[in-house]
């Protein structure tokens, strides 16, 4: 798949929650860090899956992408044009190429209004149609996405979970963005519609040249539409990698144990599969754990994992992980990678071969 | 899962042609539709099915706790010589908690969010015996700690906020399992965890069935927590069973079509992905009028004449204890389901409506 020109570069990017507390002066007694210091490139027409679990910062990060929450730090460039920093009205023509599509389409539908009326309130609003061409758009789209263009006039109550998720994507498409971020469009649907909206959302890339940002929670759901995949563990980006090989030679031992805890359908596979458990929960970003956040659940941490932040190092399949001592990799790859241009500032230069290597605790 | 245990012992639960029906503004609502079933001791039984197919229903029922003015319930539930659909609120009161024991999806909403965990143990404790209060906290940290929670002594003092999701739900199990009942009755217990949470959960349920012999009637959407834990398969679909066999049935021999677009649509991660996902088309009929005949038929690739009349869950193939309802030659079905090299359900035929 030849991918083209890079559309969206996001670097360093930060976003905290100040936790402030105090009566009449409010100090600010912690932040909650959401993102911290993720980088990635997005190319015309590539479709990024972006894994994590409940508050590693995934919803957050797309939020600040389109600048809804205003980083820290950081910059996101679309199309060469820095957005950090820019105002309402200059972000205006920006928000019109790159929409949002939603977990909840029981929550993201407004119940007072009809579906016709979802659907062409950005063509509305963006001043590109009004009146009876309005409704002939917005019915072209609600028949390309699979709903029935007689029920223009009906309300979100009336359909089913798969169809309002369709609603949303019709609205997404109606300003015919260039990217779409879909912050888990299907996590709320049943397996047998969730094949239905994902088999869309991909015809759709191919007639309206689209770039997806796709959010998911596992790692089952991102496989069929990532051309690649970046894993997230507490605000942080942990493995990027090409999606065929992430699924073949994970490199982070928490991309491996996300792998790991999708089940298999067929018994007898499960059965012989040793499936990597972790223990313990996700800790709080409020305060992450030092050094590698995920130490305090990786079954190979030794003692530099709590002590030096691991870069986030490239190595020769395309893949880049941050992890001491990582997965699946001969020695020689190993001592071959170098630390990515784009690796957290925070993090120390101590490559994967340097990293001492003894035998990891047993459990 | 393990083949050395007995044929066919005296099923601990026994549900033979359950039915409830809603009555709301809209009309009747046949929620579940004559579903029978056993639950054999020390088992693990799965449900699968999607939103509506009435396997929350089922389950809710079992306990009594669907029970309303706008509800008819009908058929029996069969507990140790007891009818549960018959017996009265006091009755099933004795049963629910001590012998039958529940969780559910949501563990934030469970607990009571102004009482401490270790209370709300207690109190599940003192609704069935007497026990003094020291007793009962030092049971209700023994069972947060037999169910993985660290610290479990001083986590009884904790409030329901100051536990993660995963903690909650183990502390759902905990209280679940507080008079060590026969049968647990697991709703969607991982739907709402993440998925490194999920794994440890699972765990738990399945140790829980190995070394107590708690027999677990698992609800799910997801047959793929069904192939790592479960011993025999109930395939649900608007109301109905359409399926019921052994994990091995289910999964290597399926015969009825639903089961098929269920198999197929799941993403195998031991596989390199197909070109497109499989899907099933259009979506679960409505409860309130269900289609005639075969209920899968307007969605079913494989549909005939015959599918106007409705199916009964019979024994079609060899296997005993196998049942299905499809109207398909059984001998036609192998070729049938194979789509792309695996178990699947071809897309519909074009100009069929869905």
């Amino acid at each position: 798949m030849a991918k083209g020109d890079p559309l969206l570069e996001v670097s360093h990017l930060v976003k905290r929650f100040p936790i402030k507390e105090g009566l009449l002066i409010d100090r600010e007694v912690a932040a909650v860090h959401a993102v911290d210091d993720v980088s990635f490139t997005l190319h015309e027409g590539e479709t990024l899956g972006l894994v994590g679990e409940s508050g590693c910062g995934k919803s957050t990060l797309c939020r600040a992408i389109i600048q809804l929450l205003r980083p820290s730090a950081g910059s996101v460039k679309y199309q060469g044009k820095e957005l950090v920093g820019l105002s309402r009205k200059q972000l205006q023509p920006v928000r019109r190429d790159i929409q949002m599509i939603f977990q909840d389409p029981y929550a993201s539908l407004n119940p007072r209004k009809r579906v016709g009326q979802i659907i062409g309130d950005p063509l509305r609003l963006h001043g590109l149609a009004s009146g009876s061409q309005l409704e002939r758009e917005v019915q072209q789209l609600m028949e390309r996405v699979g709903l029935q263009r007689e029920h223009y006039n009906r309300f979100p109550h009336e359909f089913s979970g798969g169809q309002r998720q369709r609603i949303g994507i019709a609205r997404a498409l109606a300003l015919r963005p260039k990217l779409i971020i879909a912050d888990e469009p299907v996590s709320a649907l049943d397996v047998s519609i969730q094949a239905q909206i994902i088999n869309l959302l991909d015809d759709l890339q191919d007639e309206f040249d689209l770039s997806y940002i796709f959010v998911a929670h596992d790692l089952g759901v991102v496989r069929h539409v990532s051309d690649r995949i970046a894993v997230m563990y507490l605000g942080k980006i942990v493995e990027r990698s090409p999606a065929s090989v992430l699924y073949e030679r994970p490199i982070h031992p928490y991309s491996e144990a996300l792998l790991s805890a999708v089940p298999i359908p067929d018994p007898k596979v499960e059965a012989e599969r040793e499936a990597l458990v972790l223990e313990g929960d996700v800790p709080s970003p409020v305060d992450p754990p030092p050094a590698c956040h995920f130490h305090t659940r990786c079954p190979w941490a030794t003692e530099i994992c709590s002590q030096d932040e691991p870069p986030l190092v490239d190595y020769e399949s395309g893949q880049a992980a941050a992890c001491h001592h990582p997965r699946n990799l001969d020695a020689q790859t190993i001592s071959g990678a170098t630390i990515a241009a784009d690796s957290p500032e925070t993090a120390t230069d101590t490559l994967p071969s340097q990293a001492e290597r003894e035998p990891a605790p047993t459990r | 899962m393990s083949p050395s245990k007995p044929a066919q012992p005296e099923p601990l639960l026994s549900v033979d042609d359950l039915r409830v029906q809603f009555n709301t503004e809209d009309g009747v609502v046949h929620a579940a539709d004559g579903v029978s079933f056993d639950l054999r001791p020390g088992e693990i039984l799965g449900i699968v099915g999607e939103s509506g197919s009435g396997k929350s229903v089922t389950a809710q029922t079992l306990m009594g706790l669907t029970r309303s003015p706008n509800a008819t319930i009908t058929g029996s539930v069969r507990f140790h010589g007891t009818d549960l659909v018959a017996a009265g609120e006091e009755q099933l009161q004795s049963i629910r908690g001590r012998e039958i024991s529940m969780i559910f999806q949501d563990p934030m909403t469970s607990l009571n969010p102004v009482y401490r965990v270790g209370d709300q143990i207690v109190e599940q404790i003192e609704a069935h015996k007497e026990i003094d209060k020291q007793d009962g906290k030092d049971r209700a940290a023994e069972l947060l700690a037999s169910v993985g929670i660290p610290n479990a002594k001083e986590r009884v003092n904790n409030y329901p906020y100051e536990f993660s999701g995963g903690m909650r739900q183990r502390a759902m199990i905990a209280m679940a399992l507080a008079l060590e009942p026969r049968i647990l009755i697991a709703d969607e217990p991982t739907t709402a965890l993440d998925v490194t949470i999920q794994a440890q959960i699972m765990a738990l349920i399945q140790s829980l069935n190995e070394e107590r012999g708690l027999g677990v009637i698992l609800i799910t959407h997801d047959l793929g927590v069904i192939a790592e834990v479960a011993d025999r398969v109930v395939v649900m679909y608007a109301g109905q069973i359409v399926e019921e066999g052994s994990l091995d049935d289910i999964f290597y021999d399926p015969q009825h079509p639903y089961t098929w677009g269920l198999l197929g649509s799941l993403t195998r991660l031991d596989q390199p992905p197909p070109d497109r996902l499989p899907q099933i088309a259009g979506a679960p009929p409505s409860l309130l009028a269900p289609p005639p005949g075969c209920r899968f038929r307007p969605r079913c690739p494989h549909a005939f004449a015959k599918c106007t009349e409705p199916p009964e869950l019979e024994e079609r193939v060899g296997a005993s204890g196998h049942a299905d309802r499809c109207w398909l030659d059984p001998s036609d079905k192998r070729e049938l389901r194979e789509v792309e090299g695996r178990i699947g359900l071809e897309a519909p035929r074009a100009g069929e409506p869905v």
